[in-house]
């Protein structure tokens, strides 16, 4: 009699497929995403920005550099000069076009840095606990009892004024911020039972950190990051508007808020152009932050 | 409690110490020689060692620190290389405009935060909720310093119903709480209010959503209370966290009103940063960031105590 007959056979391929296809936890929030009108909006808004930021060069209409003495302060709809001439005779079309590129550049760098950073800061301190988070969480502190826009101002200020003293300043300003929530994600997910099992299990410390920690944590840090780049999007623009970030004659929105400052009574609608584009740029990051919360779920 | 509270305020020392330590670095940051602007362009190595020795800058750095801080404790912050003035009269000046107009700031986002958040709370998921959430977003997403811009085309260059810019008449040194002086005030006010404003509203919406969805309140339903008197259980149980948050965004407004400053040129601590930034006037620029800094770090503290004193909820170990 044949008893290997009855045994039960190994699963067919296909069911072991079907296990594998079902869908991650990030492409379901991109789903959800998909589903939410408003961040599809704001998506959008954001995809064609930066589409403009790459390709400026080829969609300039005309030279954002070239000046003309009779051509200053035009307003909207001018000949030739779409959105008017700021107070060189510009063509404010292409420089704001072409402000696109070092306004994102600005904002985001920041954050995208702190970012790195800053996790590593509070992911560090929230692991290893004790006297180190002690430490860490205490010199972060004292940096976290500036208010943000007054450590930006009193960093740049001090450090002189140019693109990369503003980019360092900033990401000096966001560090804190997120090592904080790096710090307490993280001290939340080691007292889970999955970790104390990977340690039982003789897991060394950057492997739970690898495998089970940074996983866990870095969604609820991502979500917060995201949060900051509206507010990363204003500050350095205002630092190029109080004259400490972008030097002219780089188009850059918050330096052309600051040097059409003294056109508000001749061309106010040319004057506030700059800020409409900022206005817009963190609006869609605030509102895209927003529903990448909800769809994963982070509370706040 | 008591232990709680004397912890906290022991708490904040080593934070004013490493506050002050930052202060102090952000000469030492600076680029260049922090003696370039007193110095003569042609002085002797002879004179420039004398002078480093007469300010201390030959010293080691913790004892310069020490110095410093010392002088600080007693209201010494050295003297301005711009107008030769100390630089704690010159802040402190500044300050009192800038905490008038923080405040009067707050009072404004407050008001209509409050308000709006609370019919938004109240009547959750209506359109009146959709237009105060979108207003709220757009509060924390606006160029400030653009809308400070916004505003003074409209009511000033347009409408001709303020004025731009300045604090009145007799500068800063004559203020008065009368129309002439508050009519300065407003733009810039207003401006800063937006922030607050929209905080407020969010907070306020998320704390009245929750308290109206508890038990406590199905019971007082029940009980038959009207509406006024549920209304009234509500501001209670929300008033401590939204007091916190408003004192919070004081600190916030009182640190960050420099860009807003700028505009309306509003006589107060931002124009003296923006001044000392660009004259390089270090000591000033120092002394600016430290006061602010610390009112900053008094007022979360003050906040902390008076929430743990107020709301009997909070048990705090």
């Amino acid at each position: 009699m044949n008893t290997t007959a009855s045994l039960p056979l190994p699963q067919p391929r296909t069911k072991v497929e079907a296990i594998e296809r079902s869908p991650g936890f990030w492409s379901g929030v991109l789903a959800k995403l998909m589903r939410d009108p408003v961040a599809l909006g704001a998506g959008a808004v954001l995809l064609a920005l930066i589409v403009m930021a790459i390709f400026a060069n080829q969609l300039l209409p005309a030279d954002p550099y070239a000046t003309s003495m009779f051509k200053r302060l035009k307003p909207i709809g001018f000949e030739g000069y779409p959105l008017g001439a700021d107070e060189l005779g510009r063509d404010m079309l292409s420089r704001l076009m072409l402000g696109t590129r070092l306004s994102l550049f600005m904002g985001i760098t920041p954050v995208l840095i702190a970012f790195v950073i800053g996790s590593a800061i509070g992911i560090l301190a929230g692991y290893a606990g004790g006297l180190v988070n002690t430490l860490i969480m205490r010199t972060i502190d004292i940096l976290y009892a500036f208010p943000s826009v007054l450590l930006a101002i009193a960093l740049s200020g001090a450090l002189g004024a140019g693109i990369g003293n503003a980019l360092l300043s900033l990401t000096i300003v966001f560090i804190p911020q997120i090592a904080r929530v790096a710090e307490s994600v993280t001290t939340q997910v080691r007292g889970r039972d999955y970790v104390e099992a990977a340690r039982a299990s003789g897991a060394g410390p950057f492997t739970i950190v690898r495998v089970h920690v940074l996983g866990n944590v870095l969604g609820p840090i991502f979500v917060f990051a995201t949060s900051l780049i509206a507010v990363s999007m204003i500050l350095a623009s205002g630092l190029s508007f109080l004259g400490l970030g972008v030097r002219p004659p780089e188009p850059e929105w918050g330096l052309m808020l600051n040097t059409l400052r003294t056109a508000i009574y001749s061309q106010p609608l040319v004057a506030a152009l700059p800020g409409v584009m900022i206005f817009i740029t963190s609006i869609s990051f605030n509102l895209l932050s927003d529903s990448l919360r909800s769809a994963m779920d982070v509370k706040s | 409690m008591i232990f709680y509270l004397l912890r906290r305020i022991v708490y904040t020392i080593p934070i004013m110490i490493g506050v002050a330590f930052f202060c102090f670095l952000l000469v030492h940051i600076s680029p260049g020689d922090p003696l370039v602007s007193i110095l003569p362009p042609d002085a002797s190595i002879e004179l420039q060692k004398q002078l480093m020795k007469l300010y201390g800058f030959d010293r080691p750095w913790f004892e310069q620190f020490a110095t410093w801080f010392w002088r600080a404790l007693h209201g010494d912050l050295g003297t301005s290389i711009a107008s030769g003035r100390p630089v704690a009269a010159e802040v402190m000046r500044a300050v009192g405009n800038t905490l008038m107009l923080a405040c009067m700031a707050t009072l404004i986002g407050f008001l209509f935060g409050g308000l709006f958040g609370f019919v938004a709370g109240y009547f959750r998921d209506s359109w009146v909720d959709r237009i105060a959430s979108a207003l709220s977003v757009l509060g924390v997403s606006v160029p400030h310093y653009w809308l400070g811009m916004v505003l003074v085309i409209i009511f000033s260059s347009w409408l001709m119903w303020l004025p731009a810019t300045g604090a009145g008449p007799g500068g800063s040194g004559e203020w008065a709480w009368d129309w002439a002086h508050i009519q300065f005030m407003l733009l810039p006010a207003i401006t800063m209010s937006v922030i607050p404003m929209g905080i407020i509203a969010r907070t306020v919406r998320a704390l009245v959503a929750d308290i109206l969805a508890q038990e406590f309140v199905v019971g007082l339903r029940a009980k038959g209370l009207t509406d006024l008197g549920i209304f009234m259980h509500v501001v209670k149980n929300a008033a401590p966290t939204a007091l916190a948050v408003m004192g919070l965004q004081l600190g916030y407004l009182l640190g960050g009103s420099i860009l807003v400053e700028t505009v309306f040129s509003w006589p107060g601590t931002g124009l003296l940063l923006n001044s000392a930034i660009f004259q390089r006037d270090l000591p000033l620029l120092q002394g600016t960031i430290l006061v602010l800094a610390t009112f900053f770090v008094v007022l979360n503290l003050l906040v902390d105590v008076l929430q743990t004193t107020l709301d009997p909820r909070i048990q705090r170990s």
